[in-house]
């Protein structure tokens, strides 16, 4: 590396850090962490503007993927019909493990102002969900914080154990 | 100008009595007041029997048998140019009568009118299809079947088209619960995982406005914080907001508010 005038003496370092392998795995973890795209409803509108330039999500290390199969987290954004319901747990159990799970708005938290037949009164009916957002819709701050809050529980996660799976039941 | 009713008590009265509200009706006008709906409406009286009709909001109504539906629908579109059929759907009147209406409102760019033909129909009578003559009503029918159960003769694929196919009940009737009869408020745990899932998962919380602070299962306590299913004394310590771990975060560097240099010069 002589070419780019490193000098590997200064500031008392070899370029080598040393951690335990919990950290790095969860460091690994919690910045990549990859979003399936789950717009149902309006919130949809701000999960999608969260991925836009201004609010940046790349920064986080959080990408949309339109695969189940490629994502970490479902952030499920806005209303789910009863309809709907086998279709998400179906998704949901499409995404690999350690997987998390992201109660977007009134509506995915409680079924919100659909008070009705054909809604489900929130999606912790049919996934287990690690975090709800308030809001209707949320503002994509919420859902930002959402995320580093996300971050930080993942940190505090032992990474290195045998996968507890997430089941409702 | 309003009617005078006394409201030195009207707080203390149900001001909601009626499970269903019936709206005032508009004023209704008779047909040869429109010279165009006059004529529309002899050329339909000559073939078919006509039991009511009147201009209401600048568009005719026509009350027609349930049986002429296709054969009026078709004069209309051909001969009296009316060429969209904008919109039909039903209205339940059963407790009332034991019939459904069913109305089909049509459009003519030429003449730039609308009209509206309606018949009754008894509760488990069918209506014939219209589909051959309005693509529209394709869509149109399999709704009105989905949310009201009439059945449609001729149609050639009446299924259910915005509830699942597996559904019970028809949503859209007035006999049926807002917030659904049992079989809506099982339906997704039903389905994905069975019958016996229901005591596990438990029945649906409809109250919206429940709140509990003493349940750290489903409530968060934001900037009172507590891990989830602690026992809640009313005495937890405030929590600042955080976005990270005191210790900091591996390759990550913190953020600090004394640090950070807050740029006020919009110009620079």
């Amino acid at each position: 590396m002589a070419q780019h005038k490193v000098n590997y003496t200064q500031n008392a370092g070899l370029p080598v850090a040393l951690t335990t392998i919990d950290k790095v795995v969860n460091w690994g973890r919690s910045n990549s962490i990859w979003a399936l795209t789950y717009g149902l409803a309006c919130c949809g509108i701000e999960m999608m503007a969260s991925g836009a330039s201004r609010y940046d999500f790349d920064r986080y290390g959080t990408i949309f993927r339109a695969s189940p199969r490629q994502a970490d987290v479902m952030i499920v954004a806005g209303t789910l019909t009863k309809k709907h319901a086998e279709f998400i747990k179906r998704l949901y159990d499409q995404m690999t493990e350690p997987r998390w799970v992201i109660s977007m708005g009134s509506c995915a938290n409680t079924g919100g102002m659909f008070n009705t037949y054909a809604t489900v009164q929130g999606v912790d009916r049919i996934i287990p969900v690690d975090l709800y957002l308030p809001g209707c819709a949320p503002r994509p701050e919420t859902l930002q914080y959402g995320v580093m809050l996300l971050q930080k529980k993942i940190r505090a996660e032992k990474a290195i154990k045998s996968q507890k799976t997430k089941r409702l039941m | 100008m309003r009617a005078y009713t006394p409201k030195d008590d009207v707080q203390a009265k149900s001001y909601y009595t009626d499970r269903f509200y019936v709206s005032p009706q508009v004023a209704k006008q008779d047909v040869s007041s429109d010279e165009v709906f006059a004529a529309d409406l002899e050329a339909i009286k000559a073939k078919f029997e006509v039991l009511e009709a009147y201009i209401q909001v600048e568009q005719m109504v026509v009350y027609i048998n349930a049986k002429d539906n296709v054969d009026v629908i078709k004069l209309v579109k051909e001969e009296l140019d009316y060429t969209q059929l904008s919109e039909m759907s039903a209205i339940d009147w059963i407790a009332k009568s034991g019939q459904f209406e069913i109305f089909y409102q049509m459009l003519s760019m030429g003449k730039r009118k609308r009209i509206r033909i309606k018949c009754f129909i008894g509760k488990d009578e069918a209506i014939n299809s219209v589909e051959k003559l309005f693509r529209s009503a394709d869509w149109s029918e399999r709704e009105m079947y989905d949310m009201f159960g009439i059945e449609v003769n001729n149609h050639p694929f009446l299924k259910r088209i915005l509830m699942p196919y597996d559904w019970e009940g028809y949503p859209l009737l007035k006999t049926y619960p807002l917030e659904g009869d049992e079989f809506a408020a099982w339906y997704e745990v039903d389905k994905i995982y069975g019958k016996e899932a229901r005591d596990i998962i438990g029945p649906e919380i409809r109250d919206t406005a429940r709140v509990d602070r003493y349940d750290s299962e489903r409530f968060g306590r934001l900037g009172h914080e507590v891990p989830k299913g602690t026992k809640i004394t009313g005495n937890e310590p405030k929590t600042p907001l955080a976005y990270q771990e005191e210790g900091g975060v591996f390759m990550i560097d913190r953020f600090d508010e004394e640090k950070s240099v807050i740029i006020t010069d919009r110009n620079r």
